[in-house]
């Protein structure tokens, strides 16, 4: 059975990733060394060793994510997450600086090390890289390939990948865009944080919800209408005589019908983004997605979900996994 | 978690309410604050600097709303006309807001469906809504607990309300025994 | 202090390719990297000017480097990156996966689309064989600062951005063929008809983006105008300009007479601002990147 990687924000919720039926939860410790530094959220490290305890003892993993890129002059900070992640007893870090790889297979040879989406490693050259230069034993893919295209480079990899199946769909290449600190000043790779909180401000004009970031008009959103996240890159801006989203419409992923052709491309493991949505929401999209990988196991067909009511435009796409969407 | 509208308290009961003595309601419900500040430590302790901030907590289908001041444990009812200075402020249906902190529904999910509308400090909203979301808070257990020897009846009164209402007034992802 | 010309972002024609190549040999540069960047479909348009332009900077006296993609993914581009080790020239890896075809040893140059934020990717860069490295325009001077003293020890030049719209992502999604309701397959390369970029404004007329194909740049240009001292004395040793259109040889003149003291920060500015361009430079030292430090003086 394919491996299912869930989202977990806070204890609450990695309790309720593992109750929902979670292979394995990946989380972050609360500060700048992970890409979902947002307030409330995350692990002390008391509460990452309980998390790893209480899954263990239900025979499901703990992967930490380590995925930001570390600030120079500030390495210890980083290299302290990744010894706390193996002392706490997780199962993998998750990293995406070559940097801290290099650090982490020399000086924690036992860890298991995951490159992060945020690596966007796309071809199977960089991925060989990765696993020859630092021993790298799996790889998330970036949201920007096929299917057929993944399931080409798991043949000339001996590594596994692991694929987003729900949630937030990045248009830019992860781990390489720094629209969100030309506005903002904060950025994913530095800060953890893309389009963060602080600098977006609601307004309730006439009648249109407008969202504006660091200043800038994202979205004017009419009444009835889906309100979207207030991120750049679906924000819907003008370009000479068009107006619309320029990159991406505020939809997000949903691929629970491609789990088969996932499977059959090779991939090892189904990851589900939301680190920073309710338990509520993992528990509801961890059941279902649970459901589609053990209808995979047995050959039966994948049963219809109900979760287009927990994505962002209340409507799914199959992103990049369909090669129109480029 | 359903496709279904979400319910709102019928007009006929929010006039009634309309009259309701504030200051009693600001008792009890700082009362009840009290005691889930102090058994869910860690709840102030995700929310950081952000505990100090004002939210006002705006349930559309009520005749008040309510000024929560998190790292002082208190909650004052006040009455629309006259607003309190705040930080930020929450407005959605009475159900939503008991929906969110019962784990029925999730908050984003909410303000995609624009159910719940937010203003202000965007960070300390975000905050408040995590370490909720964490606490795995129970509206009638702590009810039940402060009312003392009266705990079961007010429990029943609640379990009784919640059918009546459709309002989730329990938590609704407990992994034991349902209430 | 010196400067470097970086890999054109943009679709120019043959003709416009080669026309920039020649007046860059007498301008004030000591080195020029070139090749494709951004879009693999583009290269066989004006490949074939490659070798001239070479043939004409090398002979000028500048040093020239080749650039590999910023995102390979498909097979053609694989094979086309693995040919770029076969060149004789550094090539400058813009995505990591170029590193794959260098032969461990070989010296190379790393561009400002690969993340290089900490002395622990500098190092290890080092160990490869990397002799020059662009950092990522998004570095704050303190990492700047940092870095340019790890480069000096590890034996590489560490260099920062000087000047040019900032390259703020990449995607596997082209943004051209998306505004023409076009496929990425089909795009009839109307990429061409934006030579600096096609301007994003947000709903309130803000000017705000641009799009380059696959590339996302910022619609202001950056300018280290008045950053000249502060990179200097940070241990920068290079500043890299990016290309556009107008006179550029010009443009390199002008920062060349900046970094020489004989030209002031707000003269080259004025200069720079002249036709109605906004620059930016705030990732160094402002509150975020859309910043411009001469506002302030």
């Amino acid at each position: 059975m394919m491996e299912l990687v869930c989202p977990a924000g806070t204890p609450a919720a990695l309790r309720a990733a593992v109750e929902a039926g979670a292979h394995a939860v990946y989380c972050g410790f609360a500060d700048e060394t992970n890409a979902r530094n947002f307030p409330g959220l995350n692990f002390s490290r008391e509460e990452m060793a309980e998390g790893v305890a209480h899954a263990h003892a239900r025979g499901a993993k703990v992967l930490v994510a380590i995925n930001t890129f570390p600030r120079a002059g500030a390495e210890p900070v980083w290299h302290r997450a990744i010894a706390d992640a193996e002392r706490a007893g997780v199962d993998a870090v998750i990293l995406a600086d070559v940097g801290l790889l290099a650090h982490a297979a020399e000086a924690h040879p036992g860890l298991r090390l995951h490159l992060s989406v945020q690596a966007a490693a796309a071809n199977p050259d960089v991925i060989n890289l990765y696993a020859s230069a630092f021993g790298v034993r799996r790889v998330v893919l970036p949201r920007v390939l096929t299917v057929e295209e993944i399931a080409a480079i798991n043949r000339e990899i001996d590594v596994e990948t692991e694929v987003f199946v729900f949630g937030g769909l990045c248009v830019m290449a992860e781990g390489r865009c720094s629209l969100s600190s030309y506005v903002t000043g904060q950025s994913p790779n530095m800060n953890g944080v893309c389009s963060p909180a602080s600098h977006v401000a609601y307004s309730e004009e006439g009648p249109d919800l407008v969202s504006r970031l660091g200043g800038f008009t994202i979205h004017r959103t009419p009444k009835g209408a889906p309100a979207p996240y207030p991120t750049l890159c679906k924000g819907c801006f003008t370009s000479e005589d068009q107006t619309g989203h320029i990159f991406e419409d505020p939809v997000s992923l949903d691929a629970s019908h491609l789990v088969p052709r996932l499977a059959r491309a090779g991939v090892s493991a189904l990851k589900i983004e939301g680190r920073q949505r309710s338990r509520a929401y993992v528990a509801q999209v961890v059941r279902a997605f649970r459901a589609a990988v053990e209808a995979e196991a047995a050959g039966k067909p994948i049963p219809e979900s109900a979760l287009a009511r927990l994505t962002e435009g209340q409507a799914a796409t199959s992103g990049a996994y369909a090669k129109t969407w480029r | 978690m359903t496709d279904a509208a979400l319910p709102h308290v019928p007009r006929m009961l929010a006039v009634a309410m309309r009259p309701l003595p504030l200051l009693p309601l600001s008792v009890a419900l700082g009362a009840v604050a009290r005691r889930m500040t102090r058994s869910h430590p860690t709840m102030l302790r995700r929310l950081g600097d952000h505990g100090g901030r004002r939210f006002l907590i705006d349930p559309v289908d009520l005749p008040f709303v309510f000024l929560l001041v998190p790292s002082r444990s208190t909650v004052t009812a006040c009455r629309r006309d006259r607003l309190p200075v705040h930080d930020a402020r929450l407005a959605g249906p009475l159900s939503a807001f008991l929906a969110m902190l019962h784990g029925a529904e999730d908050g984003d999910a909410l303000f995609f469906s624009r159910d719940l509308t937010i203003e202000g400090d965007t960070s300390a909203v975000l905050a408040l809504r995590n370490a909720i979301d964490n606490a795995e808070l129970d509206l009638s257990a702590e009810l039940s607990a402060a009312g003392g020897r009266f705990g079961g009846l007010i429990r029943q009164a609640l379990a009784q309300a919640e059918r009546a209402t459709g309002l989730a007034l329990h938590r609704m992802d407990d992994f034991g025994e349902p209430l | 202090m010196d400067l470097t010309v970086g890999p054109n972002f943009f679709f120019w024609d043959a003709a416009a390719v080669r026309q920039f190549y020649r007046s860059l040999a007498n301008a004030p540069v000591a080195r020029v990297v070139l090749g494709e960047v951004i879009c693999s479909k583009r290269l066989p348009f004006w490949q074939d000017e490659i070798p001239q332009a070479v043939e004409t900077l090398v002979a000028a006296g500048k040093q020239v480097a080749i650039t590999s993609l910023a995102l390979i993914t498909l097979r053609r581009e694989r094979r086309q990156t693995a040919d770029l080790a076969g060149m004789g020239l550094p090539v400058e890896v813009n995505d990591l996966s170029a590193l794959a075809h260098v032969p461990e040893g070989t010296p190379f140059w790393v561009g400002p689309l690969v993340n290089v934020y900490n002395e622990g990717s500098l190092r290890w860069l080092a160990r490869r064989g990397a002799t020059r490295v662009c950092l990522p325009p998004e570095l704050p001077l303190a990492s700047v600062t940092v870095l340019a003293q790890a480069g000096q020890e590890l034996g590489i030049a560490v260099e920062a951005w000087g000047h040019g719209k900032l390259p703020l992502a990449i995607s596997g999604r082209c943004y051209h063929a998306r505004l023409h309701d076009r496929a990425k397959d089909n795009c009839q390369f109307v990429c061409g008809e934006d030579p600096d970029g096609r301007d994003v404004e947000t709903l309130d007329g803000q000017k705000f983006l641009a799009v380059n194909g696959v590339q996302t740049l910022s619609q202001s240009t950056a300018s280290m105008a008045w950053q000249v001292e502060p990179l200097r004395d940070a241990g920068v040793t290079a500043l890299r300009l990016s290309p556009e259109t107008g006179d550029f040889a010009a443009l390199c003149a002008s920062y060349s007479d900046r970094i020489a003291g004989r030209l002031s920060a707000a003269d080259l500015s004025a200069r720079l601002q002249s036709g109605g361009r906004r620059l930016s430079d705030g990732f160094l030292t402002g509150a975020a990147g859309m910043e411009w430090s001469g506002n302030r003086v």
